[in-house]
């Protein structure tokens, strides 16, 4: 048995398909092809959750996406699960684990419903006004205790076990929704030859044809025509049918973003098969028919489970064939819930009474209501209704009030009309207009390649929305570029639903007058008299009064309140509704999963990650690896049962003692070639490149033209045209990028051209007293004695046969060399120089123990002893600024007047009084450390280590005016303790260089 | 994401493969050296920020590499047209039906 309200012979699905799930530990039975919703029905069951803010018992308002109540914790498996899923987009599958939210302990008993008590002091704008004083308390008390009992259920604290997928798709025509007009638009458009692509957020096609059994297509039942049309569309090879696809975001350029869902509605999926799959799909012409959302009516108590939209109820029994209650009344004031009340009767369900606020009603209705036995009353409104966790009855008086009848019912259904579903045509940018005839928003230019058809663009009747829909799909294949004409004809069809009327803002007996909680926002419990207050508190825009009540703001977006919500506003305002003008809509449509959106882009794929060709030898040694940028650098390489602090002392002392092998690939490198290569370098550097002989190398610095140190590095001259530049290794792409726009949008006319080359070079540095010794063996070609290769040279020839350039130069203060050897010998190289290295003693280091040495040498990191603001001059090297050139880049940036004055952070060196303490980077520096908080801060530490060859700790910060400071005292105060600090010059060890030279 | 056409490649490729490169002409002073703070203000730290049309760099980083100088409307983000750099600024003009185009294109 799938439920006590199961109608025999009504509905599609089958009825001997039955799959068996639980909801709150009730074991359920529902049947193949049902919704959460429309199984929980079935069996009973309309209480689904408590609300937002009161914790009131709420019920399933609606069959589809734009549902605002029913959000449900799903789980298929107990180590993972999906808080806030739609139970009316959610179908069932065998061992379904659902959850109701939002309540404790049970959803019959809520301890948070005694929020409902209370409920003055959480009237709109409560958030603002009531918790934010005192102003700790927000975040401590009042921000987490709001959320816990006000929770929207729980995310999963474990990583997604799903797998998502991801496709970009070209099209001609894309077809957004799957109704009558969609699908005609798609036969249409895919006649011409033009590729298609329909979808449809449903598992099936037909949209309202799902409900609407009394349209006929062709003879046949709607929806019985709309599969056969599908399922065509489904076997021509220039058409690709997505059901289960919400189109979610119209982005520039015609690109559309659906997601489908693929085996959401398994019970056992495949682990191949995605959970979703995301489609940003291109199209050249956008077809929008996304039909129309119905309206609930706004009275007092509106919100009470059993109380749901007409057209709801409709599909429950048509589709599903489930009744929503067995004695059903009516409440609407558009004519489409009479079509849902005759559907009922017809069935067998009793309706009471349809109430029709409306007093000027179609007489054929009145006639077939009368005819079917059902009693209606027109000009007429509901006040109230009672029943705790479910409907018992409403009560009934006449519009402007009277006498009152109450009437028990068990379920009512309702319609204020339907509102255009306009998301997906606002996101394309373009405006809604207002219609005063229908009284609605509609379409109005399209500003993208698009069109909108069928009851989002406002068109009611059936003949018209065939003949636009079947003109709109041959237009978009001719404005493709199909011109062949479409051999497709429209359909015959007949209809007796109409959607004729429409109520927008409270209901009668809801008004300005009434304290009534008349419910406009289901999700956010935001009633009409919050909206009114908030009108009254000087919320004149809507867009205020939106983020004051939160209306229309919760995960529904508003779909069925937004309109109510602007009509109360405008009627407050006395204003009409066009004038006080419509939220913004806001993509996505619908919630979707962050991993659609994610999908591969997670874990290792998250961003690339760049090892250099040396790096399983650098595994093999025990190295550490650091994460520098995208790379993984070795950072230290320590020893069995070794420290890092250990590890990097021994590294720091075999360097200066012995020597070091170092894997610097990682340095960005640019190939700079061509006649006027010099030429341009003077541009990009602040010194002078056109003396430096070939076979030389100097150390560059380049600025923005701001003035500030962009970059730096050692540039080695190959020849008169072609410099080997290198870069930091976080700078590469911007420096290149750099000197790209300078040579292709300033100097056009220089004949240079720009190679990267990180990649292609490996980088071994050989560094400290026996660094000569360690390559002697292996270097042919080049004389590497030190009058033959002096400091800062530069010389090709091979190392291990490899073709080679060799460097001499130092980022150390030791005698060093750089082996650049192309990156495929890279590891060979490396594992021959260590292999004699280590008989000599010698070690291999990271970048922790090159940090180390460097600051022993005050050689500065750009990033690390710069931030973006600071000058050469600041970092002290005024000397690599070339004093005669007419222009560089940053020439005219450095002498602005600011970085020119006095008081500007230079860098220094300190000295902590106890030689034992390391500073901590980015220590702030005060003068006084007993003047009175807030302290002036006169700098900071941007470098600090302990350092082993020194035998104590040093540092490099700026420090405002540092360099007049020298000897001083100066002071940094910590948590703890205030530390003191010697100033002095950068360079802590081998203050003559001579070491360099050996 | 935007389809972007390369005055070079002389194809409609993805947003993906471009960077955005700032204002387009912009000219650099010269000699940059000799213009007054004022005038390196106007240069180096003003910029339009229109509604509606700007012109803007692009560089097909991921394509030719190249530099090149677009028209787009910043409310639609649509492309008027994108040019070579060093090419004159294209003058746009708004038609009666409110799209803009290069002047002297027409319709
Ligand atoms: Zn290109």
């Amino acid at each position: 048995m799938s439920g006590t309200n199961r109608i025999a012979g009504k509905g599609r699905l089958v009825p001997a398909r039955t799959v068996s799930f639980t909801f709150d530990g009730r074991r359920l039975t529902g049947v193949e092809g049902d919704t959460l919703a429309s199984a929980l029905i079935a069996n009973g069951i309309h209480l689904t959750g408590r609300s937002f803010k009161y914790h009131r018992p709420r019920g399933i308002l609606s069959a589809g996406p734009e549902e605002p109540n029913a959000l449900i914790d799903i789980s298929r498996s107990s180590n993972t699960h999906t808080p806030n899923v739609r139970a009316t987009v959610q179908e069932v599958f065998e061992g379904m684990t659902a959850q109701s939210q939002n309540r404790w302990p049970s959803l019959s008993f809520d301890v948070g419903a005694v929020n409902n008590l209370f409920s003055p002091i959480f009237a709109a704008g409560f958030y603002y006004k009531t918790f934010m004083w005192p102003k700790a308390a927000w975040k401590h008390f009042y921000e987490p205790n709001i959320r816990a009992a006000a929770g929207l259920g729980v995310s999963p604290k474990e990583p997604d076990p799903d797998r998502y997928a991801n496709r970009f798709i070209h099209c001609d025509v894309l077809v957004v929704g799957g109704g009558i007009a969609g699908l005609i638009a798609a036969r249409a458009a895919a006649e011409t030859g033009a590729s298609v692509v329909v979808c449809d957020e449903q598992p099936e096609l037909g949209g309202a044809l799902h409900h609407e059994i009394d349209t006929r297509i062709d003879g046949q039942e709607g929806f019985v025509w709309a599969q056969e049309i599908g399922s065509e569309l489904a076997g021509m090879d220039n058409v690709r049918v997505l059901t289960r696809t919400t189109a979610f975001a119209y982005q520039a350029q015609n690109m559309v973003d659906l997601v489908e869902r693929v085996s959401e509605h398994f019970a056992n999926p495949d682990k191949l098969v995605p959970r979703e799959r995301l489609w940003q799909v291109r199209a050249r012409r956008v077809i929008v028919a996304t039909g129309a959302i119905e309206r609930h009516m706004v009275f007092a108590q509106n919100d009470r489970p059993g109380i749901m939209l007409a057209s709801a109820a409709r599909t429950y029994l048509n589709h599903y064939g489930v009744a929503v209650g067995s004695n059903v009344a009516v409440y609407t004031a558009n004519d489409s819930a009479y079509r849902a009340a005759f559907d009922l009767k017809q069935a067998g369900i009793a309706v009471p009474v349809i109430v029709d606020a409306r007093s000027d009603v179609d007489a054929g209705l009145l006639a077939e209501a009368e005819a079917l036995g059902i009693q209606v009353l027109t000009d007429h409104a509901v006040v109230d209704t009672k029943g705790g966790l479910r409907l018992k009855s409403v009560r009934i008086e006449r519009v402007g009030g009277g006498k009152s009848r109450t009437v028990e019912a068990d379920a009512l259904i309702m319609s204020a009309g339907w509102t255009p579903t306009l998301h997906l045509y606002s996101q394309s940018r373009a405006k809604v207009v207002w219609d005063e005839e229908s009284a609605r928003f509609l379409p109005g230019k399209a500003v993208q390649e698009m069109v909108t058809i069928g009851a989002c663009n406002g068109t009611d009747a059936l003949d018209a929305l065939l003949e636009e829909a079947a003109n709109a799909g041959m237009e978009a294949a001719r404005l493709a570029g199909f011109a062949g004409a479409s051999g497709y004809r429209a359909p015959d069809a007949e209809s007796l639903t109409s959607r004729r009327g429409a109520l927008m803002g409270a209901a009668p007996g809801a008004g300005p007058e009434t304290t009534v909680k008349a419910f406009v926002d289901y999700q956010n419990d935001v009633t009409a008299k919050d909206i009114r207050l908030a009108v009254r508190e000087g919320m004149h825009s809507i867009e205020h009064v939106k983020r004051f009540t939160t209306n229309g703001m919760a995960t529904d977006q508003g779909k069925t309140s937004n309109i109510h919500g602007l009509a109360i506003a405008a009627d407050m305002l006395d204003k009409p509704i066009p004038q006080v003008g419509l939220t913004t809509f806001r993509l996505p449509y619908t919630p979707v999963t962050f991993g659609a959106i994610v999908n591969h882009g997670r874990d290792r794929l998250f961003d690339p990650t760049r090892k250099t060709a040396i790096h399983k030898s650098h595994e093999a040694l025990g190295a550490v690896f650091e994460d520098v940028g995208q790379w993984k650098r070795p950072w230290y390489y320590p020893k069995a049962g070794e420290t890092m602090h250990a590890a990097v002392d021994r590294e720091c002392r075999t360097v200066r003692e012995t020597a070091g092998l170092f894997d610097a690939s990682t340095l960005g490198k640019i190939e700079v070639v061509g006649p006027d290569a010099a030429k341009f370098l003077d541009l990009i550097y602040t010194n002078g490149w056109q003396k430096l002989a070939p076979g030389r190398c100097k150390y560059g610095i380049m600025l923005r033209e701001d003035g500030f140190i962009y970059d730096d590095g050692v540039v080695g001259r190959i020849a008169e045209d072609r410099f080997h530049v290198t870069t930091t290794t976080g700078g590469a792409p911007r420096v290149l990028h750099h000197m790209e726009d300078y040579l292709q949008t300033e100097f056009p006319d220089l004949r240079v051209w720009l190679t990267s080359t990180t990649d292609q070079w490996s980088v071994i540095a050989v560094q400290g007293p026996k660094a000569r010794e360690i390559i002697a063996p292996f270097v042919e070609g080049i004389d590497i004695s030190n009058e033959a290769i002096p400091h800062m040279s530069v010389r090709e020839g091979t190392v291990c046969g490899a073709p080679a350039r060799l460097f001499r130069m130092s980022f150390t203060g030791e005698l060093g060399f750089e082996v650049n050897v192309p990156a495929d010998y890279g590891r060979a190289v490396w594992d021959a120089l260590w292999a004699r290295a280590q008989d000599l003693g010698a070690c291999t280091y990271g970048t922790e123990t090159m940090h180390v040495l460097r600051a022993e040498k005050g050689y500065i990191i750009v990033g690390q002893d710069t931030d973006g603001t600071v000058t050469a001059d600041d970092a002290g090297l005024s000397w690599a600024v070339a004093k005669s050139k007419p222009d560089f880049v940053g020439i005219r940036g450095m002498k602005r007047p600011d970085l020119v004055a006095s008081g500007r952070k230079q860098l220094v060196g300190l000295l902590t009084a106890d030689p034992k303490q390391v500073l901590e980077e980015g220590a702030q520096i005060v003068a006084d450390p007993n003047q009175p908080v807030p302290m002036k801060m006169i700098g900071h530490v941007t470098s600090s280590y302990w350092s082993e060859n020194c035998g104590r700790s040093i540092a490099m910060a700026v420090v405002a005016d540092g360099r007049a400071l020298m000897g001083k005292t100066l002071y940094v105060p910590m948590p703890h303790e205030v530390i003191k600090v010697e100033v002095t010059d950068t360079v802590f060890f081998d203050k003559e260089g001579d070491r360099i030279n050996g | 994401m935007l389809l972007i056409h390369c005055p070079y490649c002389g194809e409609d490729r993805p947003e993906l493969e471009f960077r955005h490169a700032g204002e387009a002409h912009v000219v650099r002073p010269d000699p940059i050296s000799e213009i007054s703070d004022e005038e390196f203000e106007a240069y180096f730290f003003i910029r339009d920020n229109p509604k509606g049309l700007t012109y803007e760099r692009w560089r097909h980083m991921h394509g030719c590499a190249r530099f090149f100088n677009a028209v787009r409307d910043t409310v639609s983000d649509k492309f008027v047209t994108t040019y070579k750099a060093g090419n004159p600024k294209v003058e746009i003009e708004r038609g009666e039906d409110g799209i803009a185009r290069v002047k002297g294109d027409g319709q």
